[in-house]
Parts: structure tokens; sequence; C-alpha cells
């Protein structure tokens, strides 16, 4: 591509993005101050002044601030543990503790229902030992997310922290003991402020994911109000202007939540020192070494435990579990009815073609950012880079309400045609939330690859095209396989986006797991949900293929 | 006419920054090295060869051809990058088949020509190795072999030794000179290294700030520096002050004479360029230029001495290490036949450098 050609892609990139990414916020931030009569600022005003509103402002922005502070707590001491302690079992454990990832969210949280709800297993253990009347707790309300948060984001923090233990300047470590300090003093005022930038990403994917959390607080909310369930139900009561006007806001939080936390690394991306790492170091105390292999086991089947349960309901036939502890009868009929039912097994094709066809089109798009903005900077490329990241910045809620609103009405002089209610409308949902996963990933190889082998390719009589067939592909291929399978995952269990724009025809897993369990299908909704887990690890396990060396 | 010629090549990135109106030439056969501190546009020159830079004016001549015009892929410029560039994911085989690949050269004729190519870096059979697990050195061949199998019409090195080590940098060296004159293909080669560029250029050219200082042989450089800044970039130097008259000059009221090719400087006040070798010691005597050594260098048959001058200045000599110590009051003479003094003293108008 010589200059014009590339130029004129550029924009046209930039036109689509812009058009499907920015355009639809742009429209709710001018429905939320539109009313009958023009121009009002009714929305803001109610939402500021009645307290179910506010409370639920408050609800996000508190539960989000104490989800951060939970998973730092259990990420960063079990990344310390597991990077430089040695106990036995710690190769596999390291990698069962990022087991949560995955659990695509609605998924682990109806395992959780299972296992420590009102009728879940833990309670029904506590129930039969202590001999009570009545279940000894109920799984509702802040708590109850904030556990279920804790449970799945801590894996932020324990995967960041390791990745900077690992990449860690041990020289200024070395430097700090050489000059009298103790231990406790390094990891206070060396190693903990080295690891900033990690920590600060930790905590800025955590704030992000815990604010737009909404399957959590969907089930366990009870009377606990979040915003991301509010919106969903004032749009159900029909008070569209309200809705607008508290996307709004949830967007603004989250925008400043991102600010407040900017310079927070995500990727980890930190030049490495020379110092020498200290490989994991043996616990000599006996006492010690068991506690930690003790501990460690412990907290393993502590993180199985809700894959297990699943898998376990699973194997369940309808309506045979009422009182016992453990249920009494298994079968495979769930698994059947699955795949032998026309309209239980559609819901699973939907989600595989929708997750299929979205990352396909993220990841093409991603690489042709990756064409066009690796090799030249200039305010176009900026822009495309920019818009790329948008979606990752505002909660699936906000943009899925975004896209509600701005392809329901059909107006093509202004960029707007009727999508909602066709089948194409989840896919542009899920090819956006996409975007920011596809392009980090694929931008991160394009900017590994060494632009002297693009020049060699060419010094050697190689056209562009074949340079970037057999060269260029195949080295971006790990960072490809990366971002294909966490888009893939993220679309595949997908429950935000998909719980305000899905037509019948169109339902995804997700939306089938929510149907069973309203019917009491606990058998059905676990099968669903452990294909959807065993799918997940299945993509994970082939995309984290063996690495090509880039230098 | 030469085979390789660069008429008026400009590439501006700023006003200082770029190539400037360069225009060099090079024999069918024959080495130029490009040499010259960071920034002064060695290696943009040599991209502006390869096509990965585009010209703002200018041409580039092979045999007669314009190849300015010409993307990478067709100009046949074999080149060696400064780390290599090897692709990763390919064996060495592979990497070394690519080139004959874009000339439709494959199959069993592939397979001899790459196992004639890597025979020629004295790496035959090496053709299934991973390029990941090669030393240094290897992998610097093989980016050789890879740029020649294809036979092109230049060989352009990008600072093909700076990433070795000094032990073998030295016998990579000679074997790469060596090489080049075996297969007897014109070649470009840029580096910082005034050693590099002696020892495998048959022409050297310095640049300086994107334009040509000099161009000439390594003798001629070393013995004519055109200008101060060659003269303090090739070779040990330091600096004295003077007076010329015709062929004679007075540093601090002593008296020199001077040969013919001593360089520039009208009468009056000059620079003169002393090399290490020029000057000797001798007992303190009235006649000589007299100062004190400051310090001493060993570094083994001789050693280099700092003399502070009576007039203030500072000049290094190289003697015998046993020639003088520090504290020592000494006089300096020019060594040999006055009229060779341009080899090792050259004069410059007082205002250069």
């Amino acid at each position: 591509m010589n200059g014009p050609a590339r130029r004129w892609i550029a924009i046209g990139l930039v036109v689509a993005l812009a058009w499907a990414v920015a355009y639809p916020l742009l429209l709710v931030a001018m429905e939320s101050v539109r009313g009958p009569g023009g121009f009002t600022t009714d929305y803001f005003v109610r939402l500021f002044s009645e307290p179910r509103e506010w409370q639920a402002l408050w609800g996000s922005l508190w539960t989000s601030v104490a989800s951060v502070m939970l998973a730092g707590l259990l990420g960063i001491p079990l990344a310390f543990l597991f990077e430089w302690c040695d106990f036995p079992g710690r190769r596999l454990l390291g990698a069962m503790v990022a087991l949560p990832v995955v659990l695509p969210p609605l998924v682990g949280v109806i395992a959780f229902l299972f296992l420590y709800g009102e009728t879940g297993f833990a309670a029904r253990l506590v129930q039969t030992v202590l001999r009570l009347e009545n279940p000894p707790w109920r799984l509702e309300g802040a708590w109850a997310i904030l556990l279920v948060h804790a449970y799945s984001m801590y894996v932020y923090f324990y995967l960041l922290t390791r990745a900077g233990l690992a990449r860690l300047d041990y020289a200024a470590l070395e430097a700090a003991a050489s000059l009298g300090a103790g231990r406790w003093r390094t990891l206070r005022r060396v190693t903990l402020p080295l690891l900033g930038p990690s920590l600060r990403g930790a905590a800025l994917l955590t704030f992000m994911t815990a604010l737009a959390s909404f399957s959590a607080p969907y089930i366990f909310g009870g009377g606990f109000r979040v915003m991301t369930t509010q919106i969903v139900s004032t749009r159900l009561n029909g008070d569209y202007g309200m809705a607008m006007a508290q996307t709004v806001v949830l967007s603004l939080l989250a925008l400043t939540g991102l600010w407040l936390i900017r310079d927070g690394d995500v990727s980890g991306a930190q030049s490495a020192g020379k110092g020498v790492a200290p490989g994991p170091r043996t616990i000599q105390s006996p006492a010690l070494r068991l506690a930690a292999t003790m501990g460690g086991w412990a907290l393993g089947v502590l993180l199985l435990l809700p894959h297990a349960t699943l898998l376990l309901l699973s194997f369940v036939p309808v309506g045979t579990w009422t009182v016992e502890t453990l249920p009494p009868a298994y079968t495979l009929h769930n698994y059947i009815a699955l795949v032998s039912e026309p309209e239980r097994l559609r819901p699973l094709g939907n989600s595989l073609w929708m997750a299929t066809l979205a990352t396909l089109v993220a990841l093409l798009l991603a690489m042709l950012a990756g064409i066009l903005v690796v090799r030249r900077t200039d305010g176009w490329t900026r822009a495309a880079e920019r818009l790329l990241s948008l979606p990752w910045l505002v909660p699936g809620t906000v943009f899925a309400v975004a896209l509600a609103t701005a392809f329901s009405i059909h107006a093509p002089w202004a960029g707007r045609v009727i999508l909602v209610g066709t089948i194409w409308i989840l896919p542009l949902a899920y090819v956006i939330r996409n975007l920011p996963i596809a392009s980090r990933a694929v931008l991160a190889g394009f900017r590994g690859l060494d632009p002297a082998l693009d020049e060699a390719a060419a010094s050697l009589g190689a056209e562009r095209w074949r340079t970037f067939r057999e060269i260029t592909v195949p080295l971006l291929r790990p960072a490809l396989a990366a971002g294909a399978t966490l888009a893939f995952v993220t679309a595949l269990g997908d429950f935000v986006t998909s719980i305000i724009l899905y037509t019948y025809d169109t339902r995804p897993l997700s939306l089938e797991i929510l149907a069973s369990l309203r019917q009491g299908d606990v058998g059905v909704a676990s099968a669903y949900g452990v294909f959807l887990m065993a799918l997940s690890a299945l993509v994970f396990a082939l995309g984290s293929e063996r690495k090509v060396v880039i230098r | 006419m030469s085979y390789l010629r660069l008429e008026a090549l400009s590439r501006r990135f700023s006003a200082v920054a770029g190539v400037f109106d360069l225009s060099l030439s090079v024999e069918r056969g024959r080495t130029l090295a490009l040499l010259g501190p960071s920034g002064s546009g060695k290696t943009t020159t040599l991209r502006l060869l390869g096509g990965f830079e585009s010209l703002d004016g200018g041409r580039i001549l092979v045999d007669g051809e314009d190849v300015a015009p010409l993307r990478p892929e067709r100009r046949r410029f074999g080149m060696v990058f400064q780390h290599y560039a090897l692709f990763p994911h390919l064996d060495v085989g592979e990497n070394v088949a690519f080139g004959l690949a874009s000339l439709g050269v494959r199959g069993v004729e592939a397979e001899r020509r790459i196992a004639e190519s890597l025979a020629l870096v004295d790496l035959a059979g090496f053709e299934r190795r991973m390029v990941g697990a090669l030393s240094g050195g290897q992998q610097q061949r093989v980016a050789l072999a890879r740029a020649l199998a294809p036979e092109p019409r230049i060989l352009l090195l990008d600072e093909p030794l700076s990433n070795l080590d000094p032990a073998l940098r030295e016998r990579t060296r000679r074997e790469l000179r060596a090489l080049i004159r075996r297969i007897g293909i014109t070649t470009v080669i840029v580096t910082h290294e005034q050693e590099d560029a002696f020892d495998l250029g048959d022409v050297v050219a310095v640049l300086r700030q994107g334009r040509l200082e000099q161009v000439g042989t390594p003798e001629e450089l070393y013995q004519a520096p055109a200008t101060s800044f060659v003269a303090s970039f090739i070779g040990r130097a330091s600096w004295l002050r003077g007076v010329r008259a015709g062929d004679r000059i007075l540093v601090e009221g002593t008296e020199w004479r001077f040969g013919a090719g001593a360089g520039g400087g009208a009468p009056g006040e000059v620079r003169i360029m002393i090399r290490p070798e020029a000057l000797r010691f001798a007992p303190v005597d009235p006649s000589g230029l007299s100062g004190t050594v400051t310090d001493r260098r060993f570094a083994g048959a001789t050693a280099f001495f700092l003399i502070h001058t009576a007039g203030g200045q500072v000049v290094e000599i190289s003697a015998p290490p046993s020639a003088a110590a520090v504290g020592d009051r000494v006089s300096l003479f020019p060594v040999g036949d006055p009229a060779d003094t341009g080899a090792v003293m050259h004069c410059f108008p007082a205002e250069s450098l």
C-alpha cells in the first residue's frame, strides 16, 4: 500500500469505527437530555434527587471499590506465594489459580448459586450438620455480589502481579539489601513501588469489570441496587429517557475510574532489569511447608468447587433432588436433551456462529488497524486506535443500550438503520465488545515485529503480499491466537449485552441458561454451563500454543 | 563508468538530519565503506540504496540503469541487516531459500544453491537448524548466505560487525573480507569503526551531518585528510596552534620546517594536527618545544605521553615506554625528514573545527 491508498483505508476504518462505536454513545448522550418538548435536564435532576437512583449509583461505586480491595487482598499474596515459594504441587496449583477465567460470568454466578445459595450444597451441609430448621443463610445482597467478584476478579491481581514479579529488576532488590534494608522494608519501599504499574493495571481492570458487572447483581442483588441492573429494569419499565441518563452517568463513572487509575499498566510491559531473579525458594521449615501445601490444596479445592458443582448438577434429573445433601440420582438425560431437542440445540448453534463471526470480524479489523497503525502514525491512525479501545472504557450495558438506541429507527441519512430485532444486532454488539480485546493483542503483536524483517523480505525480492503471508502472519500467530481466544470466549459467554439485545431466534446460551433456571430446570442449565465452561477451556488450551520466539 | 553511482542523493529529515547532495561511485567488484559518527547519514544512505527510504532527489545508477524508482524487491540488492533480521519462524535452509523463491528457483536447484551458499559461509549442513539456536556469529553468516544466495548485483552490509564480541570481530572481519574478494561482489558497507572501514573498504567515504567530508583510500584519508574533521576522526591526533609562513611554522617560538602536502592554511594563524608518532622526545634543549610530561599510558610496545607545553597547550606523543616519566621536563622535535611531515602533521586554517 502506498501513501494515498493507505490514507484512504485509514479514513475508511475511522469512519466505520466512529459509526459503530462512537456514534451510538453520542446518540445516548443526546437522548438523555431530550424530552418531549426539546432540551431537558429532568432525567438528571430525577436521577440525583430520587433515593433509589442515587442509591444504585452509590452501590455501584462502593461495591466496585470494595471488589478492587478484596481482589487485591487475595490476588497479591497468592502471586507472591506462587512466584517466590516452592512447595509440592506448586506448578499445578499455580495454573489452577487462573481457573475462574474459564468461567463465563453468568455460569460462575449460577455455580455459586448452586454451591453457596440457600439451597446449595454448602448451605445444605451446614443445615444437616447443625440440624437447623431453615437454611443457615441467604446468598443475597451486596456481600453475595462481593463474594462472586472476589472469586472471579482476584485473578487479575494474581496474573498481573506474577507477571510484574517475573519482570522485576532484581538488581534493585539486591541493592536495597546491600544498603542494609531488611526484608520488610525492601518489600514496602522497593518491591511494591516497582510493581506499581502492574498493581494499578490490575486495580483498573478489576474496577472496570466490577463496575460493569451485571450477572452477579442481577441474580444475587435482591433489593440491592447497582447501575447496570438499574438501567435494564428502567428500560423494562419503559422509562427510556431515564435509562439514557443512567447510562450516561454509568459511563462517566467508568471514565472517572479510568482517569484516576490512568497510568495502570494492563499489558505489564515495562523494561526488564538485569538483576538475577531468584528461583522459587523451597520452604525450609517442615511445619510451614506442610501449611503451605495444605493451604494451597485447600485453595485449589475451593477454586474447583464451582466447576465441580456445575458438573455434578448437570447429571441430576429434574425434580429428584429435594432435601438430601447430595443429589440421589444421576442421568445423562440433560445432555441428551441438549442435543436431541432442536429448540435446546438452537442456542448452542446461535452462540457458536455469532461468537465465531464476531471474533473473525474483530480480528480482521484489528489486523487492518495493525497494518495501518504500527508503521505510520498520523491523526487518522491515532483516531482508529482510540476508537478500537473505546468499548473497553464503557460497561457492556452502556454499549447495549447505545446500540439499542442507535439501531432501532430507520433513518439512513443519519446513519441509522433498524437492526434491533434482526439477527444482526447481537453479532454487531459482540464485534464491538471484541474490538478492544482483539486489537490490543494484535497491535501488541505488530509492535513486537522487527520492522527489519519486512525490509529483509523485500530485499530478498518478496512482494508485499508474499511478505505478509509468509512472514507477518506466521509471526503474528501467537498474538492472533491470544486475541481470538479471549474474544471468542467473551462473546460465547456474553450475558450483559445479550439480555438487552437478543431476539428469540438468536437467543444465545446465556439467556437459555437463565430461562432453564427460571423454569427450575437446574440440570439443563448446568449442562449448558458445563458446555460453555468446557468449550472455553478447550479454546484457551488451543489458543496457548507454543510461542514462536520473536527477537 | 563505475558500476554503482550515487548521483546527488538527497533525503531530508530536517535541516540538519538526513543526506544532502551525496555523490559517490564504486567500481565493479570493489567495496565502498561509509564511515561516520552516529547521525552522519551513513545508515540513511544505505537504506536509500536498499530502497527502504524514499529519495527527495538524486539518482542511483547500477551499470547505467537508474534503480531509484524501483521498489526494494525489484532492485536485486542483497542486504545484511545490523541485527540480521533472520526470519525466526523459519530454519536456516528456509531463510536462505526465501530469496531464491522470489526468483522462481525451487526444488532440487534451490537445495543445491542453498547448500552452496551455506558452504560459502562455512555452515554446510546447517539447513535444518532453527535460527534462534545459533550463536551471534553463526546468525550473521546465515544472514550473509541468505543475502548472497539470489546472486544480488550489490551487497549492502549495515554495521556487520557491531554485534560481535571483540575476539570474534577480528576473525569475522578477515573472513568477510576474504569472502567479498572471492565472490567479487560490489559491496557497500556501513560502519562507525575506522578499523572496519579501513580493513574492508577499498574506498572509504567519511560522512558528517549527512554530507561527504572526503572519499579516498584509507592511506589517502590518513595521510592527507581534507578537513580537520577527517583528521581527528581518523586515527589519533592532538592539536597545536601556530603561525605559518611559507614552509616554516612557529609553535610557541619554536620553528619547524614543513614539507609539501602538509595541508592548507594560508600564511598566518593555523591549527596543526599532530599524530602521536610525529614528535620525539629530546633532553631539555632550547631549540625544541618544551613542556612537562603529565600523564603516561602504557600500551605494550609503546606508551602514550601527555605533554603540557610551556605555552599552555596539550599534545600527545607515542614513544618507547621508558622514554620519559610523569613530571619530567622534556623538549619535542619533529621525527624524520621535514619533507615527509605531511603524513603525521597537517595544517588547517585556524578557524576550522
